[in-house]
């Protein structure tokens, strides 16, 4: 009697898992991760199981784990990177371009800047995509006149859980778009984008710098005078205590016209080049980062910049992007990674400010330069990070011990005044806090529940803040 | 999920009564761990741990586990996963410590003892592994001990069950790079507990509470291996390496 073969085991197809980390490098996950190249393989990038859900990655500049997905899907997007610079009126301030999500920050400056054009706005670095930019809504030095990321954009197409496609805009479907505006990549897979990009004089800047010996110094140049410059920021020390507490060195420009870059420049008035200079090594050892090391680079850096100085060119690397040139920056903080905070507060809490600094200047917490800035009004999306009121960012070290729990006490006095913290920068806050720092929670829900009722868009972000 | 500072919203607890664990647990409760399974061969001998952690809040639950039954552990992992959903961390605490000369001569009994230590860690490790290879994310923290980093005469058998052990969860997380899973190891020195009570305390013995700071440090720090205290390091890594004759000399003692 011949044998039977036995039936075969059912081979479960198991992903290629591929641990993702967040630029702080801190708590990696693995995923199945896809790497569509073109805009119609990025739309059948859609799994067909959704056990684990789907999340949309663009060059993993988020400092946490909002474009992680353990054990789910990630769809990276940056090999689809086309983008189309629109015909335009040439009296007309700005002009229309579309672009793929994939497309960075960096590609589109190398095509703009020649053509007289700038992106609508820049957060501190340009390695960042056009879907990360919306789904983060991003901000920058620009933020007190012309807002953020999201203000800017006039539509975009969106795949839906379901798969299928919606263009949307402030005035087509509005709920879906402000809710997709910094709502984290979790109301869809964000394909292209239209935004409006403004006309510039010439690829240089006139920069004006200002050493301000403490934090009531440096608050009140910005109050003062942030409104006669369309860029500004300022780097705090936060490391430095008494009576140095708060010294900043504040930066405000403007692009200069072509008479004015002639000089630094020549004939080409849009002359652009970017690039990395340097590489961090591959390998940090642990602790190089350390009080002293850190205390003594901000020292040299404060000492090094001139007490007022006025009309100063400078490139647009320079002023914007100054961390782009090392690349692989993030590596410098060894094995254990290291964490951004960033929180908004009202003006009117400016007393919180001052507590705030303090307390951090105290806890001989070990910082790099922080950045403070003063934002102007948020617009309409519910999860938006940018509020009216001050703005500080702080690099720290992941393994500072005691980090925890100050963070924590942080985060109180920032919801006591009815601040919140930018969620592309979290990594470690607590979920219960969410609704506090962002009330319109609820609206955001209504609308995800709307397009993605089984939850199929995840992130590792949404599920440690229970989103 | 496990957050930037180490901190985790989910923890399994293989062996539940183990001080050390709880005082781990405390401690991550304390933070942001919202919900605790401990593994127990007799629920109620965790009752008043479950309704402490209750109490504080805490989704705390038991679960049967016996290290001596591997057969049964992937179900055990399988259950905790279903109460829990996602599984932060699975922390290996439970085992035998013999600290009597008489085991010497009851081969059933140390049999016994490498059967939990180790080969309980084995089962119970592996299946841990395959439930956080799905999540793509998870820490299994395996509590071995500086005992098995160089044997004594006097703990032949606790000490190579936890070297063991201890070589066996190094090569696990080894082998779970690039999953998003991990595995750390805790290598804790003398610690006073019921389970060492009336033995002579080794030099620098510490507390459970003490252990768990440190382990907490080390979680934050993302370290591969949490020497607790930290001295232990220095202090078996040239024991290790003494002579044999030197190192008899030096542990009879």
């Amino acid at each position: 009697m011949p044998s039977t073969p036995p039936e075969p085991a059912a081979v479960r197809a198991v992903p290629s898992s591929v641990e993702l980390f967040g630029w702080g490098r801190t708590a990696p996950s693995g995923a199945d991760v896809r790497r569509p190249t073109s805009p119609i393989e990025l739309q059948r990038a859609l799994p067909t199981s959704f056990e684990r859900g789907l999340i949309a990655r663009g060059l993993g500049r988020s400092y946490g784990d909002a474009a992680q997905n353990a054990g789910g899907t990630v769809i990276e997007t940056t090999d689809v990177a086309a983008f189309t610079i629109h015909e335009s009126d040439p009296n007309s301030d700005t002009v229309l371009v579309t672009a793929d999500a994939g497309a960075s920050i960096d590609r589109l400056l190398h095509a703009l800047v020649p053509q007289g054009l700038f992106v609508p706005v820049t957060p501190g670095t340009r390695y960042v995509t056009v879907g990360g930019a919306i789904a983060a809504d991003i901000h920058g030095k620009n933020h007190h006149l012309k807002g953020s990321w999201c203000n800017h954009v006039v539509s975009l197409h969106l795949q839906l859980a379901d798969g299928s496609v919606v263009e949307i805009g402030p005035d087509r479907d509005p709920e879906l778009f402000w809710a997709t505006a910094g709502g984290m990549g979790l109301t869809g897979v964000i394909l292209d984008a239209t935004f409006r990009c403004p006309r510039i004089g010439s690829s240089q800047l006139l920069v004006d710098t200002d050493r301000a010996a403490d934090l009531d110094a440096v608050c009140e140049l910005m109050r003062s005078g942030d409104h006669l410059y369309d860029y500004s920021v300022a780097w705090i020390d936060l490391m430095a205590t008494g009576a140095n507490m708060g010294r900043s060195v504040l930066t405000r420009g403007r692009f200069a016209s072509a008479e004015e870059a002639a000089p630094k420049i020549g004939a080409d008035p849009y002359k652009y080049s970017a690039s990395e200079l340097v590489s961090a090594p591959p390998f940090m050892p642990a602790g190089l980062l350390n009080k002293l090391s850190i205390r003594a680079f901000n020292e040299l850096w404060f000492r090094k910049a001139p007490v007022e100085r006025r009309d100063e060119i400078q490139s647009i690397p320079t002023f914007f992007h100054p961390l782009d040139m090392v690349r692989g920056w993030n590596r410098i903080y060894g094995p254990a990674g290291f964490l951004q905070w960033q929180f908004v507060i009202p003006f009117d809490a400016t007393r919180t400010l001052f507590t705030i600094v303090e307390e951090i200047s105290q806890s001989g917490c070990t910082s790099f330069l922080a950045v403070l800035k003063s934002f102007g009004e948020g617009n309409a999306a519910p999860l938006s990070f940018p509020a009216g009121g001050w703005t500080l960012a702080l690099d720290i070290p992941a393994g500072v011990p005691g980090l925890g729990p100050l963070l924590d006490r942080l985060d109180n006095l920032v919801v006591g005044v009815g601040g919140r913290i930018y969620l592309a920068k979290d990594s470690r806050v607590r979920p219960e806090l969410l609704p506090q720092m962002y009330p319109r929670l609820d609206e955001w829900k209504t609308v995800r529940e709307r397009v993605d009722p089984n939850r199929r868009m995840m992130s590792d972000l949404a599920r440690r803040l229970g989103l | 999920m496990r957050d930037a500072l180490g901190s985790v919203q989910s923890v399994l607890v293989l062996g539940g009564n183990s001080e050390i664990a709880l005082a781990i647990v405390d401690r991550l409760v304390a933070s942001r761990c919202k919900k605790v399974v401990l593994g127990v061969r007799s629920p109620a001998s965790a009752t008043t741990t479950l309704n402490r952690l209750r109490s504080a809040g805490v989704d705390a639950d038991t679960i049967v586990f016996d290290a001596l039954d591997p057969a049964s552990h992937t179900k055990v992992i399988d259950a905790a996963a279903e109460r829990m959903g996602d599984i932060d961390m699975v922390i290996l605490a439970f085992g035998i410590l013999d600290g009597h000369a008489e085991i010497d001569t009851d081969p059933v009994f140390a049999a016994q003892v490498v059967q939990t230590n180790f080969g309980g860690a084995v089962s119970a490790g592996l299946a841990s592994a395959v439930q956080l290879r799905k999540q793509g994310h998870g820490t299994i923290l395996s509590i071995t001990s500086v005992a098995g980093v160089r044997s004594r005469a006097e703990n032949m058998i606790y000490a190579s069950s936890k070297a063991g052990m201890d070589s066996f969860s190094q090569a696990l997380g080894d082998a779970l790079i690039g999953t998003g899973a991990r595995c750390v190891v805790v290598r804790p020195g003398f610690v006073h507990t019921h389970m060492t009570e009336g033995m002579k305390p080794a030099p620098f013995a510490t507390t459970p509470d003490k252990i768990a700071d440190t382990v907490i440090n080390g979680l934050q720090k993302n370290k591969e291996i949490i020497w607790a205290p930290s001295i232990m390091m220095p202090m078996f890594l040239t024991l290790r390496h003494l002579p044999r004759f030197l190192w008899r000399k030096i542990s009879a003692t």
